[in-house]
């Protein structure tokens, strides 16, 4: 499954996608706490971050479909 | 999907001037004679003359938007006009509000313009935005953004959201119940520092010209009653690659504000809400007090050649810029993985632009167990101020 990171999140984790694995049947909740696990200073962001699959904004408990393609956009304030 | 505004355009007049200015909309049968009057009956309030609000106000009274308001009670800076293209060179100085009339007024004459120089807060959001069609949000910080997103929310008023980021940059257009407010898509706001400012993280200059034109045309639609506007989507625009995406957002029935069963009735404090408020009163508590140098102090041990190591925690191309003498360079993202090369035995004064940063720096390195440590009150910024007026501030 490929992540792709957006503003902030991409300088934090200091790179553009990641690829996971995770098994069939994981939340958008357990593929946050995977990427909180292994990016620790994504891991407050990660919190206060959207989470889209396919397109879709999704919360914790929507299961991930095969081969989804999921970004994460943190929150931006300028203007 | 249309979702046009009540406007009455019954006594509404375009001048035979005003035939000719706004002629190119005239001959377009999405616009046309209607559409004109219906832009000049509407009202739009723009939160924010600063990057988003430049290109905004001048495309807005271009088009020929009847009536705008404009919030803002910044002054012009240097470091404004690589994007805030309302003010110029000559305007440093002046308040914002000044500028962005004196130029929108050489645009457009027939626009009537209402300035509000005043920091929108809990107690006028809903007043000054009451009389207004329509709100762009151009803000630049997170308070701001969730309490003009609650006032229009209470007010059921368009909100058409933009945000920047470098060379990233988001819009949407929020009008529940139509579609969802900007609470269902970030129901709380991150910690404070946690995603930089345009002050502290950067931005290119362009980015909130194209944001902003993107926000202008969505306004206009929305009085025009024409297209599909952006709400239940957030575009995304990547300048770098330079891609746009869309991603559905659904109105959250349990969002706290335009859900089924609201919380939040009533504007609440947003300082607090997003934590500025906390972070202030924690900061520079009195036991932290003694953990601080000035750059006076700093400044006279260094003419003693007293052994003082000095840590900058900014990033590369802020050192890049400027520099206090002797000072070594560790970014504070990189701060985790390398303490283990400073000296826990030699008092380390660490500094950063203007001392945020830095004392997230000292509270991290006590944590590893350092000592011996200073944060330099003011920042480099102070150094330049105070010391070496011929050092460039950013």
């Amino acid at each position: 499954m490929k992540v792709r990171l957006f503003a902030r999140a991409r300088d934090l984790a200091g790179a553009d996608t990641i690829d996971v694995d995770l098994p069939a049947g994981a939340t958008v909740g357990d593929l946050r706490r995977l990427l909180g696990r292994r990016y620790p200073a994504l891991a407050g962001l990660l919190q206060h971050s959207a989470l889209a699959v396919n397109d879709d904004f999704a919360d914790d408990a929507l299961t991930l479909p095969v081969n989804a393609e999921v970004a994460l956009l943190p929150p931006v304030s300028g203007g | 999907m249309s979702s046009a505004l009540p406007l009455n355009v019954d006594r509404v007049h375009l001048s035979s001037q005003e035939v000719a200015r706004y002629s190119r909309h005239l001959i377009m049968p999405e616009v046309g004679l209607d559409g004109q009057k219906r832009l000049k009956a509407a009202s739009i309030l723009l939160i924010g003359a600063g990057g988003l609000g430049s290109p905004l106000g001048l495309y807005l009274a271009a088009a020929g938007i009847g009536r705008i308001g404009l919030v803002d009670f910044d002054v012009v800076d240097f470091s404004n006009l690589q994007r805030q293209i309302l003010h110029g060179t000559a305007d440093v100085g002046r308040p914002k509000l000044h500028s962005a009339r004196d130029r929108i007024q050489a645009v457009n004459p027939e626009v009537q313009l209402d300035l509000y120089e005043t920091k929108l807060t809990s107690a006028n959001a809903l007043d000054i935005i009451r009389p207004y069609d329509i709100v762009i949000d151009g803000t630049d910080n997170f308070p701001t953004r969730y309490l003009t997103n609650d006032a229009c929310v209470l007010l059921k008023k368009p909100n058409v959201y933009g945000s920047i980021f470098r060379f990233d940059g988001q819009a949407s257009v929020f009008h529940p119940p139509q579609g969802p407010c900007y609470r269902c898509l970030y129901p709380e706001p991150p910690p404070p520092g946690e995603v930089p400012s345009c002050a502290e993280g950067g931005v290119l200059g362009i980015l909130p010209g194209l944001v902003g034109c993107i926000q202008a045309t969505e306004a206009v639609k929305l009085i025009l009653g024409n297209g599909e506007p952006l709400i239940g989507r957030l575009l995304l625009y990547d300048a770098l690659r330079m891609s746009f995406r869309e991603f559905k957002v659904r109105r959250n029935p349990k969002c706290p504000v335009c859900g089924d069963k609201p919380s939040i009735t009533a504007l609440i404090d947003y300082e607090q809400f997003c934590g500025v408020r906390g972070q202030e009163s924690h900061a520079p508590a009195p036991a932290d007090q003694q953990g601080e140098t000035t750059v006076e102090e700093l400044k006279r041990r260094l003419d003693r050649k007293e052994a003082v190591f000095i840590l900058d925690v900014r990033n590369p191309p802020e050192y890049a810029i400027c520099q206090i003498p002797g000072s070594t360079l560790l970014p504070l993202p990189e701060l985790p993985q390398r303490f283990g090369e400073l000296d826990r035995n030699r008092e380390i004064v660490v500094h950063c632009k203007s001392g945020m940063r830095s004392a997230k720096a000292v509270q991290f390195l006590r944590e590893q167990g350092f000592t011996k440590l200073k944060n330099l009150k003011g920042g480099i910024l102070a150094w330049a101020e105070q010391i070496d007026p011929s050092m460039p501030k950013y």
